[in-house]
């Protein structure tokens, strides 16, 4: 259906529409369970492809260091900036190492780790398994006694589940050093004193929620290319939709699931 | 064909896709050894016939039959044991262009037979050298072959693990006349050689004839026309002869 049917549909027949959608939904949310437990079986079934795992390691991991740091070290930097600014309100421009360390650690770090991912990472698998299927090469694979859950997702989903936790470590020590360098280049703050409060404020518990939520984020991201890629049809245009769908896809479950996971975390504690 | 269980059959197989009838109860069988051509139109559901067959599209109602068992709605672990005896040349030769040629061609004897590297390469290469292409090919990447090539070396994967079934998508659409030919003729070469029962699919009429022991056509999801290859040039059928004449005008009217 065109964009404009569509938009015809829904001005003639709203209840109709409302109805579709909803079904629509239920019924995405069923495929993407199916395709996730497949992904689950397959990523922790112990016949792993071990030099697929490690290619996209590379692929997921190390390549997306650069982006990643360089977010990193904007955000970490302006948020000082931020905080200095909001602090001095109360008189409390002191605290700010504490807050930007907090922040950093608990939420920047993962979601912005997550959403360079989701960009680089999520829209590249989609691609990638969408060209795939679209040339039948995941027939192919079929064909000749290959299982693609096995080959082509569970790799990909592993690799995203280990190597985000580790970006988003990278990611919290170049945002806190961006905030360190504002601190101490533009806002005067002592570069020993700063390094020692947040030492010595932060908690494990606010990096290691962090590299929770990371690995989380990380299954989202690679679970989304995998299952929109699988599922294009179409040829190139197909392949286009899927890398967008992936894209937002994840982006919009990155952040509900941020939310969901940090109550659960402030419950917890 | 007349008393004894064909290798393949198809009974009754319709698939849709949404409202669209692709399949209407399809009947088809080929005999052991024997090879089996399907000529007819684009987006007549050649494609889908295959892939019905082989598990990667599930029929909404008929079966299909590998030595009498039906096949239709195996798990996948026991699809997985029977694509070993199973090869397949698609369309547009579908070969991973993240592999080298030679990873392509091995592909099963290492990801799903546990064969060595070092044997794996060795039997890739004997493949590539069935199909008449040079050891020198397999260090290469399929973007770096012409389409005959790498129809070659979909071929060389299709036939690398000695499989009782062959399956050929369209194997020469979109070559030149000269290589087409020779595709055909490795062919019907290899399926000799290896004794196989084959199921090709083209809407080249010469390579219907030079692959093809028996002919069927496939028109409107069901088969109109089936006979010996001999017989594709002088039957009255009014479906087969438009198509083999080539005209516009008769029983098929064209929507495409
Ligand atoms: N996976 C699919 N989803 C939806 N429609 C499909 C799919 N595969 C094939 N079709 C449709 O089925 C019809 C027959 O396709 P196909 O078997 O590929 O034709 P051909 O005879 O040219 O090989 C076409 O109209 C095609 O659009
Ligand atoms: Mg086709």
């Amino acid at each position: 259906m065109t964009a404009a049917e569509a938009a015809r549909r829904v001005a003639t027949h709203p209840v109709q529409a409302l109805g579709r959608s909803a079904l629509a939904a239920v019924r995405l949310v069923g495929a993407v369970g199916v395709f996730a437990v497949r992904g689950i079986i397959a990523a922790l079934t112990p016949v792993w492809f071990v030099s697929q795992l490690r290619r996209q390691i590379v692929a997921i991991g190390f390549f997306s260091l650069p982006v990643v740091g360089l977010t990193a070290v904007f955000t970490g930097a302006a948020l000082a900036l931020n905080i200095f600014t909001g602090g001095g309100r109360f008189n409390a421009e002191q605290v700010m190492p504490q807050i930007v360390a907090l922040g950093i650690t608990r939420e920047l770090g993962p979601v912005l780790a997550a959403l360079m991912l989701a960009g680089r990472v999520s829209a590249a698998i989609a691609a990638e398994i969408g060209a795939m299927r679209a040339t039948e090469q995941i027939d192919a694979m079929r064909t000749l006694s290959t299982d693609p859950f096995r080959y082509l997702v569970a790799p990909r989903l592993l690799a995203a589940v280990l190597t985000l936790p580790l970006l988003t470590a990278v990611a919290d020590i170049i945002g806190i050093a961006g905030g360190w360098l504002v601190a101490t280049r533009v806002l005067e703050f002592n570069p020993t004193v700063y390094v020692r409060n947040t030492i010595n404020f932060l908690e494990s518990w606010d990096i290691v929620s962090g590299l929770i939520k990371a690995a989380v984020f990380g299954f989202i991201v690679a679970l989304m290319g995998c299952y929109h890629g699988y599922n294009a049809s179409g040829g190139a245009r197909g392949v286009g939709r899927a890398t967008t769908h992936a894209v937002v896809s994840s982006a919009i479950l990155i952040f509900a699931s941020d939310y969901l996971l940090t109550t659960l975390f402030t419950h917890m504690s | 064909m007349t008393s004894a269980v064909p290798k393949l059959a198809w009974k009754g197989v319709t698939k849709q896709f949404g409202d669209r009838k692709v399949l209407d109860q399809l009947d088809l069988s080929v005999a052991p050894g024997r090879s089996l051509v399907i000529i007819g139109g684009s987006g007549q559901g050649k494609s889908v016939t295959i892939k019905a067959a082989l598990g990667l599209l599930r029929p909404e109602a008929g079966a299909i039959e590998l030595d009498g068992k039906n096949i239709v709605g195996l798990s996948e672990g026991q699809r997985r044991k029977l694509f070993s005896r199973v090869g397949v040349l698609f369309q547009g030769a579908a070969l991973f262009d993240s592999l080298t040629i030679w990873e392509n061609v091995a592909f099963r004897l290492i990801n799903a037979d546990g064969v060595s590297r070092r044997k794996a390469r060795e039997r890739a290469i004997e493949a590539l050298e069935q199909v008449r292409l040079s050891a020198d090919v397999a260090d290469r990447f399929p973007s770096e072959l012409s389409g005959g090539m790498q129809k070659r070396v979909g071929l060389a994967r299709a036939v690398v693990a000695q499989p009782e079934i062959l399956f050929f998508d369209e194997p020469t659409t979109g070559l030149d006349p000269i290589t087409a030919a020779a595709i055909n003729q490795l062919i019907s070469d290899q399926v000799r050689r290896l004794g196989s029962t084959a199921v090709s699919i083209t809407h080249d009429l010469a390579s219907a004839q030079t692959i093809g022991d028996e002919i069927a056509m496939l028109h409107d999801g069901r088969i109109i026309w089936r006979g010996p290859a001999s017989e594709l040039a002088t039957t009255d059928n009014p479906y087969v002869r438009q198509f083999v004449e080539g005209r516009a005008e008769g029983p098929i009217s064209h929507t495409a």
